[in-house]
């Protein structure tokens, strides 16, 4: 049987605090190692493989982020349907490889260069 | 009760009528095929048995005429196009009747490889037609089959016609098989999401409740109906003294219940009067009228629309479709219209899987709340589908589709010039969100286009590339997709999306993509399924009945190799409790070693391709798949994707 679960993708977005990035509060990561851990910690479970994000289980996440800390915060204790991963899970370190995986998603191509998505 | 002893006592009697040609009974049943629904039938004339062996005391051991004949009957009078069934003995002597005397046409044998499939083709079969397919199973290991897609059926409302065999006399059964294969209450296990059962003990007694069932089951809220057919009442012949009581009954099917006339009034005042007024419609439209009824209401109003899929109510890309703003919109609005809703509390609350479960409203205080659904006339107890208890303010216990007419033009007659053109104002600003959704929507497929594994808005919008100018119809969507196919495609006709399962019971998409794919065949309909791996795993001896029967579909997979829903459930439980979730994949995967499918459905007779892992080889992919479905055939691409 399949039981639906409803992400509240909306909600995390709107409870989520708003982007800011201080430099300073970024700690540098392993976008490599972070790509791994991305799969292994099944944050592409909702998000998806490239971070791309889905309408009915957790929202894209890159290439642009919100702040570290925001991103570290909410992860750890969020406010929606996300399960919390707890520093006994997801270690600061590997957290900030997360954040370097996400950063570095490359931004997508221009809807208007894509024949698929601009014909109706 | 006709059995077999009174058949020998009637016998007996019968010399004179034993010697009627076999042929005239098949023509007697021929006309009575020819009568529409709703207009009577006499039954055919009785034909004795014909044939009495001399070495055996007499005893008859042919018979031309067996009560199985005048079922078909019925059954044609009820112009049932096929019947859906895994083979089984307790209903070998209607199996019988229908190929032979019933020429093997409506209805059509449509031979299954498991009872969930047949009832599930027929779920989908009627959700593309309009009227319900019957399906034949034993009543007992057939039911216990079929029992999961009975009861999504009875969670979508939709009617399935099913007859299941039995074996009622214990003193004429044969040993063994035939006592496991038999039930004192056959209808006993699917009871309670069924709307109605009858066992009938006589041919009459079952043309009667055969009626009673078809106009039971098509009245909303539709739902499947059960007749059991005693072996002995299909098999043995008709005796004179039933003879002379066998008549078909008229069909008169009921008209759908509407909305009380003050409610409807009470409605049209809170709707004419709101704000910022949303109509939310999930299984509202019935039938194509339903989806025009719905763009007179909503344009009278200039009201945004939430199509919550389960049926097409409401074209996509009409600028007061506003399915893709829904939560903004519910928490603005200050009056919403629910018609058909499955869950109108989910639909205005919200409620957190924590480790402490909360909920809360997500409407402003004050919100008025109008609900109109056929449900509120049959609910049952036993399982819980009907959903938290909604708080509302008008309740109309009516069919939506029905009262909407009725609703519409109370509020014309309330809409005053000044309000004219404060709504045409408010559609203006909701043409504008609807064209900013649509863009957001592109722009949001874009992420991961080039992706491998394939990313489903990829997936969704190049199939869509190669079906939009063909009259396509999108009849499953078993895998979740991230709702790309409402956001992306423009639908606007009832059959191009069938909704979902019901009872969210996997195993539903690929038997209800075959059935109704079985429905849109005649007219020529491009069948489409978004085929879920899981759900292909369940019963895959569909594929190989959509190949028998040459019914052309192009199922498109969502491979993700998971029980994806049950990954991301493992993770909240293992996250919850502090653990982590490297293991979360046990039991939820569906890999190593992956699952070649394009073999299995090869295997099947089914045209196939894939594993497909690089996108830029799905469009070609699709377009050699479309060869095949155009010349009449089944195909399946298997994709890999993305989890959603």
């Amino acid at each position: 049987m399949m039981l639906v679960v409803v992400a509240s993708v909306a909600a995390m977005r709107a409870q989520a605090p708003p982007a800011q990035s201080p430099a300073t509060a970024t700690p540098s990561g392993n976008a490599d190692e972070g790509k791994k851990l991305f799969v292994s910690y099944g944050c592409y479970q909702c998000h998806g493989r490239e971070a791309q994000g889905s309408s009915s289980t957790g929202p894209r996440l890159g290439p642009k982020p919100i702040a570290f800390t925001a991103f570290s915060r909410y992860v750890r204790r969020p406010t929606g349907q996300m399960p919390p991963y707890t520093v006994k899970v997801v270690s600061d370190t590997d957290m900030a490889n997360i954040y370097a995986f996400v950063q570095n998603r490359p931004s997508p191509a221009a809807v208007q260069s894509i024949p698929l998505l601009r014909e109706p | 009760m006709t059995n077999r002893r009174d058949f020998l006592r009637s016998a007996a009697v019968t010399g004179a009528a034993a010697l009627v040609p076999a042929g005239e009974a098949l023509h007697a049943g021929r006309d009575a095929s020819l009568n529409p629904p709703g207009q009577a039938a006499q039954a055919t004339a009785p034909v004795a048995p014909r044939e009495v062996d001399p070495s055996d005391g007499g005893e008859v051991i042919t018979t031309d005429r067996p009560g199985g004949d005048f079922m078909v009957d019925v059954l044609k009078t009820l112009d049932f196009e096929f019947v859906a069934s895994n083979p089984g003995s307790s209903f070998r002597g209607i199996h019988e009747s229908i190929i032979n005397y019933g020429g093997n046409s409506k209805p059509e044998f449509i031979t299954c490889c498991h009872e969930e499939s047949a009832v599930a083709m027929a779920h989908g079969y009627f959700k593309a037609e309009g009227k319900p397919m019957a399906v034949l199973c034993h009543g007992t290991v057939g039911m216990q089959h079929a029992a999961m897609a009975i009861y999504n059926a009875y969670c979508d409302r939709v009617p399935v016609y099913i007859l299941a065999g039995n074996s009622l006399d214990a003193t004429l059964r044969r040993p063994g098989v035939e006592w496991a294969h038999s039930v004192q209450d056959a209808a006993a296990m699917v009871r309670d999401f069924i709307k109605w059962d009858d066992q009938p003990i006589s041919l009459p007694h079952f043309a009667e409740s055969a009626m009673r069932a078809y106009k039971i089951a098509m009245t909303p809220p539709m739902m499947p109906v059960l007749l059991v057919l005693d072996g002995g009442l299909q098999e043995d012949p008709i005796s004179h003294e039933v003879t002379s009581r066998l008549r078909i009954p008229k069909l008169t099917r009921a008209t759908p219940p509407q909305g009380d006339s003050g409610a409807v009034a009470e409605a049209a005042q809170l709707l004419v009067n709101a704000r910022n007024p949303v109509i939310v419609a999930d299984r509202a439209a019935r039938t194509p009228a339903g989806v025009q009824r719905l763009i007179e209401l909503a344009e009278a109003l200039q009201a945004p629309v939430i199509d919550q899929g389960g049926r097409v109510n409401f074209p996509s890309r009409h600028p007061l479709n506003q399915s893709g703003n829904a939560r903004a919109l519910i928490a603005d609005a200050d009056v919403v219209l629910g018609l058909e809703l499955t869950d109108f509390w989910g639909t205005v609350s919200t409620v957190r899987d924590g480790l402490t479960r909360t909920s809360r409203s997500v409407v402003k205080p004050g919100t008025k709340l109008i609900s109109i659904t056929a449900l509120d006339l049959a609910t049952k107890g036993n399982y819980q589908d009907f959903q938290r208890y909604p708080e509302v303010d008008v309740a109309m216990a009516a069919d939506a589709e029905a009262t909407l007419p009725a609703l519409t033009e109370a509020c014309k007659r309330l809409i005053t010039a000044d309000k004219r053109s404060a709504f045409q104002e408010r559609g203006k600003r909701l043409a504008d969100a609807h064209k900013t959704a649509l863009e957001r929507a592109r722009a949001e497929a874009a992420y991961g286009w080039d992706a491998s594994p394939i990313s489903t808005a990829r997936l969704t919008m190049e199939l869509w590339g190669q079906i939009k100018k063909e009259d396509w119809s999108l009849v499953a969507e078993s895998g979740i997709m991230s709702d790309w196919t409402a956001r992306l495609w423009n639908r606007d006709k009832h059959y191009q999306s069938l909704g979902g399962s019901g009872g969210a019971g996997v195993g539903y998409g690929a038997p209800a993509a075959v059935g109704a794919a079985l429905a849109n065949k005649k007219h020529g309909r491009l069948s489409v399924t978004i085929q879920g791996d899981g759900d292909f795993l369940y019963a895959p001896g569909v594929w190989w009945t959509a190949a028998h029967h040459r019914i052309p579909l192009l199922a498109v997979m969502h491979n993700n190799r998971a029980y994806h829903q049950e990954v991301m459930h493992l993770q909240r439980m293992a996250n919850r409790h502090n653990r982590g979730i490297t293991r979360a994949h046990i039991g939820t995967t569906i890999d190593d070693p992956n699952v070649d499918f394009a073999k299995i459905a090869q295997g099947m007779g089914v045209h196939a391709q894939g594993p497909i892992t690089n996108p830029n080889d799905l469009g070609p992919a699709i377009a050699r798949a479309l060869e095949v479905v155009k010349k009449g055939e089944p195909s399946l691409i298997d994709v890999v994707t993305q989890p959603r």
